[in-house]
């Protein structure tokens, strides 16, 4: 029997076809995120901060559908705000990720939002949870997520070690985006990073012209760079709003 | 047994909404409902922000209207270029309006913009993208000027330039060529015009004029039809022919109002009360 499909992909709808990431160390927790969002082939906005706060140590990463991932983040943000005026004290990270997870599973079928919690809190310190598109919830030391994360798994995997400081843990987040970026054609454009620590949110930006660069196959075009691949690299900025 | 109830309540109903989309399926449209392929366009400067949109309303093919109003009115300080479904840009751009007053009447301060941006993205999302309306908001609050755009499933962005609608590509390839920030009015009204025009020109769902309107901290300036590049002019030939140049050769003349026989009646109760009230 023939069934119809009511719910399919909603036509037209706005993707962060995205990679983001989040990584604790020691003092705090980097989190990391391009700033491409599309419709379709169409780059409606190529400065997107898909950081959102959440609260004063807590932040998310958003990557799915931007207007679900908005709508969540808004609710959580106002849920937390209501926690802090009623218990008097900032929430656990963990509570706020609960907060995600809750929504993102009961309203699954109605969804498309992989979110990734992290920040700092009292009680843990730094942490980083996990949301992936059925609504589960996982803490992880690093999370990746995002069309684009699918392809530096790998190099995630060799690299990451335990004990890093905050300068080593930047650089990591960095180049992990930088490595997603250029693979995946739905990322694209700057890096915006935040590090959480107890005593402030330190925003750090890397212009779309002066990411890391890897491997520009030098050994197989010779030694000059072809002027096209750099004016490729170099993506023109916006100024902030 | 009891009748059933023929009440329907008001708003949207949705009772045919999988049968619509099976029957789209197997090839049978939905009528068209008159949709603004638009160029809308907003842009800071270092005064406010300055909103534009052309004038054109189509139904597929036909021009629907060659000189309608997209730029809708919010608040005094704020307001709204809508591309998308005509009538869900009318209406929720209304509606949105009439709760900003509200809104401002009971807490006793002057509207902002992210006030009604997320009224907008809230009542959009709850819609799920059924109401297609895509907004371009701004306006100047107690924080400064505003720009955002609103996507009909309830995304926003917040940028110092921004176009929407089936013209937003040429549109922003001019603001991508020549914006720069903390222009003057005047250059800053150029460019706008320049990136609604670039739409006019280049996409088919766009044309006719370009509206444009100035919001700052002190004063909003609504320029209607601020540049009409393409106005009709004055026919070369004259179409209209000579009196008499078409021959008649019989006439013919009927009576088509019946003609009726009245016969008054004089005395009896009719003419009495007749006589009272003169």
């Amino acid at each position: 029997m023939e069934t119809i499909d009511i719910a399919r992909l909603k036509s037209g709808e706005v993707n962060l076809g995205t990679s983001i990431m989040a990584v604790q160390f020691k003092d705090g927790v980097v989190v990391g995120a391009d700033s491409r969002t599309t419709t379709g082939s169409y780059i409606a906005n190529r400065v997107t901060d898909k950081l959102t706060h959440v609260h004063e140590r807590i932040y998310c990463c958003r990557s799915g559908s931007a207007a679900d991932t908005q709508a969540i983040a808004d609710i959580v943000h106002y849920y937390l705000q209501l926690h802090t005026q009623m218990s008097g004290s900032p929430p656990p990270v963990h509570t706020a990720a609960t907060m995600f997870q809750k929504l993102c599973y009961e309203n699954k079928d109605a969804l498309s939002a992989g979110i990734i919690v992290a920040g700092w809190d009292k009680e843990a310190g730094p942490s980083v949870y996990n949301i992936p598109l059925g609504g589960g919830l996982f803490k992880q030391p690093w999370a990746i997520g995002g069309s684009g994360s699918t392809y530096v798994y790998g190099y995630c995997d060799a690299t990451y070690q335990e004990g890093w400081d905050r300068d080593q843990t930047v650089e990591f987040v960095k180049n992990t985006l930088a490595l997603a970026m250029s693979r995946d054609g739905s990322s694209g454009g700057v890096i915006r990073m935040c590090v959480i620590t107890e005593d402030k949110v330190e925003r750090l930006f890397v212009p779309g012209d002066q990411l890391p660069k890897f491997w520009q196959g030098k050994e197989v075009l010779g030694s000059e760079v072809p002027r096209s691949a750099e004016l490729a690299g170099a993506v023109a900025m916006a100024v902030d709003a | 047994m009891a009748t059933a109830s023929v009440y329907s309540g008001p708003g949207f109903d949705f009772t045919n909404e999988v049968r619509n989309n099976f029957l789209t399926e197997r090839g049978i449209p939905l009528p068209k409902a008159t949709s603004t392929g638009t160029t809308i366009v907003g842009c800071l400067f270092k005064d406010g922000v300055i909103l534009g949109a052309d004038t054109r309303a189509t139904e597929g093919p036909i021009v629907a209207d060659k000189n309608c109003e997209k730029i809708h009115y919010i608040t005094d300080n704020i307001r709204c270029c809508g591309a998308g479904t005509a009538a869900d840009t009318e209406f929720t751009t209304a509606l949105i309006s009439s709760n900003m007053e509200l809104h401002s009447l009971s807490t006793g301060r002057k509207p902002r913009v992210v006030t009604a941006m997320t009224m907008l993205k809230q009542m959009l999302f709850r819609y799920q993208g059924q109401i297609g309306a895509a907004l371009v908001l701004g306006g100047v609050d107690v924080t400064g000027p505003q720009l955002f755009t609103i996507h009909p499933h309830g995304s926003t962005d917040k940028l110092p330039y921004v176009t929407m609608g089936s013209g937003s590509l040429a549109a922003m390839a001019v603001f991508e060529a020549q914006w720069k920030p903390n222009m003057e009015r005047a250059e800053a009204l150029d460019l706008v015009c320049a990136a609604v025009s670039a739409g006019i020109f280049n996409d088919l769902g766009s044309g006719s004029n370009v509206d444009a309107c100035v919001i700052t901290a002190s004063h909003t300036e609504t320029l209607r039809n601020f540049v009409k590049p393409n106005e009709r002019v004055q026919k070369e030939r004259s179409y209209t022919f000579r009196r008499g140049t078409t021959e008649w050769k019989k006439e013919e003349i009927r009576a088509l109002v019946v003609e009726e026989d009245i016969t008054h009646i004089t005395g009896g109760r009719g003419a009495e009360e007749a006589m009272d009230t003169s």
